[in-house]
């Protein structure tokens, strides 16, 4: 009952905040309004009881990635202006692409995914076990595409790095005008 | 383990009150009111730390600086911050014009929840625990990562330059710093082998942390009391309000009661580093117990572990108090080089060295397992 309750109150906040994001004329506050999504699709991990996903989405997308999103908005040119919304084909072809998303994720949550997915009875994950199936090369463990991950994000720090370098101050040699 | 008479300790009054409960309503609704009920005590212990605490601040500030401080309303001004409060609750809440309503006044909420959630999930004493996940150092560390979200929204809904400015200071601070602080709690993840406060606590029954991984906890310790300290905007590191140059940084625009978000939050996110480190390298509330001296340790439980927890706090935010009050403020650019070319190196190599004397067996519960082995 309880749990029933709570949920619905979390896939309002959902449904109605991402609305929001999308049809919100500001762009810091679309990133705000996104950020309530963000945290309330962590109440659903909490509910399932996964409190390492509910910690994990709060530290690596609420307080990592928002706070990225915002400072990137605020060096943005007048990020306080009112956008409005384009009509027209554009706007219909974003409904279309959407409702014709919700319609795929629908069909393959409802139809395909309970025949791979298996689920755990335990009610709750302790951190020894996340640990050793992040870092085990066993069945169902996953040390490979863990470190596939840190290497792609190794490639984008250097990337990150290489563009935001100085480059060097080539020595000024006196063209003849100047002379 | 021995039962001790433990005679102040709230044990026994909780557990009546959840019998009463119990026993008076359907089990579904006992577990509601109780969950209001501590809801409720958290929000009260919030408010109620908050004003001790700058009641005392402000003396020992007094004191550092050879002044009075506080001393007209009541016996030696123990009543001004109450007083402070009650203007505060009255003030007018001022809005701006030309500011972005909405999320001028959602920002110090986010400031808030986040400190409240933090506070919410500390070990005050035996059985004085809201929650107790066993994800519970990485659970701290992300919600209170929620608060820098407010401050960022404040300093830019505010529609001021000063306020700003100060944001995008105590962003770039904050995350700098937050980084260190994890990395710090990590490393006696690593000592104890587990993320749950209560485990944490009884492992270091016969020895503290601080001890038991000498060398590198004693560097986590003094990196985390830094970059804690960055992170709540206090003492040498308070660039984001410097007073002198940016008026009063992200709250300059803020009055009344939404000035007393910040207000409480900052000094209650005090509370919370320090009582993170008492739990963490200091034993949280298990009281000095020494391994054989069953009289000796008898004793000492008879001082309720809550008088332990909150003493083992108090002598680490004393020592933030005399920390700020007797370094210069830092200026950002050095701020920042402090963080990312000193501690985070020192940091990543620390933990590396824990890991070894963890793997390796010299930790003090390991090399001398008849004095402080549990």
């Amino acid at each position: 009952m309880t749990e029933h309750i709570i949920f619905y109150l979390l896939a309002f906040v959902i449904t109605a905040f991402s609305i929001l994001t999308v049809t919100s004329k500001r762009i810091v506050r679309s990133a705000t309004y996104l950020l309530f999504v963000l945290l309330a699709t962590a109440g659903l991990y909490m509910m399932l009881g996964y409190y390492f996903l509910f910690a994990v989405q709060i530290s690596v997308y609420a307080g990592g990635i928002m706070v990225l999103f915002i400072m990137a908005i605020f060096l943005t040119h007048k990020p306080g202006k009112r956008v409005p919304i384009r009509q027209g084909w554009k706007l219909g072809s974003c409904i279309l692409l959407s409702v014709a998303g919700v319609l795929l994720c629908g069909d393959i949550i409802l139809n395909n995914v309970v025949g791979v997915v298996q689920y755990i009875e335990k009610k709750e994950l302790t951190m020894q076990e996340i640990g050793t199936t992040m870092l085990g090369t066993g069945k169902q463990q996953y040390l490979l595409s863990f470190e596939m991950m840190s290497i792609l994000l190794l490639a984008c720090i250097v990337g990150a790095i290489l563009i935001a370098r100085k480059t060097k101050t080539v020595k000024n040699v006196p063209n003849e005008t100047e002379l | 383990m021995l039962i001790y008479s433990q005679p102040l300790e709230l044990t026994k009054f909780l557990a009546a009150i959840d019998n009463f409960l119990h026993s008076n309503f359907a089990p579904g609704w006992a577990i509601v009111v109780e969950g209001i009920l501590v809801g409720a005590m958290i929000l009260v212990m919030y408010a109620l730390i908050a004003l001790v605490m700058i009641y005392i601040e402000r003396k020992i500030a007094a004191f550092f600086q050879a002044r009075l401080g506080p001393n007209r309303v009541g016996k030696y001004g123990i009543f001004q911050s109450l007083a402070d409060m009650i203007k505060i609750l009255i003030k007018e809440v001022i809005h701006i014009k030309k500011a972005d309503k909405f999320l001028f006044f959602v920002a110090p909420f986010f400031v808030i929840v986040s400190s409240v959630l933090a506070f919410g999930e500390l070990p005050f004493g035996i059985n004085l625990h809201a929650l107790d996940f066993n994800i519970g150092v990485f659970y701290l560390l992300s919600v209170s990562s929620l608060g820098i979200i407010g401050i960022l929204l404040a300093g830019w809904s505010s529609n001021n330059k000063y306020s700003m400015i100060g944001a995008m200071r105590s962003g770039a601070q904050f995350i700098s710093y937050e980084l260190s602080a994890g990395f710090a709690l990590m490393t006696i993840v690593v000592l104890s082998g587990s993320m749950q406060f209560s485990e944490i606590i009884e492992g270091q029954r016969y020895c503290w942390n601080l001890f038991n991984g000498h060398l590198p906890a004693l560097i986590a310790f003094i990196i985390y009391l830094i970059s804690g300290h960055a992170e709540t905007n206090r003492g040498p590191f308070d660039l984001p309000e410097a007073e002198s140059e940016l008026t009063a940084g992200y709250h300059t625009e803020y009055s009344g009661l939404q000035f007393g978000f910040f207000y409480l939050s900052e000094y209650l996110n005090m509370f919370i580093v320090a009582a993170v480190a008492a739990t963490l390298f200091l034993g949280g509330w298990m009281p000095i117990q020494i391994k054989g001296w069953e009289a000796f340790n008898q004793v000492m439980w008879y001082i309720p572990s809550w008088v332990w927890f909150i003493g083992k706090a108090g002598i680490l935010m004393f020592i933030s108090l005399w920390v700020r009050w007797s370094f210069p403020r830092l200026r950002i650019d050095l701020l920042l080089n402090l963080e990312w070319k000193y501690l985070l190196p020192i940091n990543l190599v620390n933990m590396l060295v824990m890991v070894m004397i963890v793997l390796s067996g010299f930790t003090l519960t390991d090399l001398f397992p008849a004095l402080f082995g549990n």
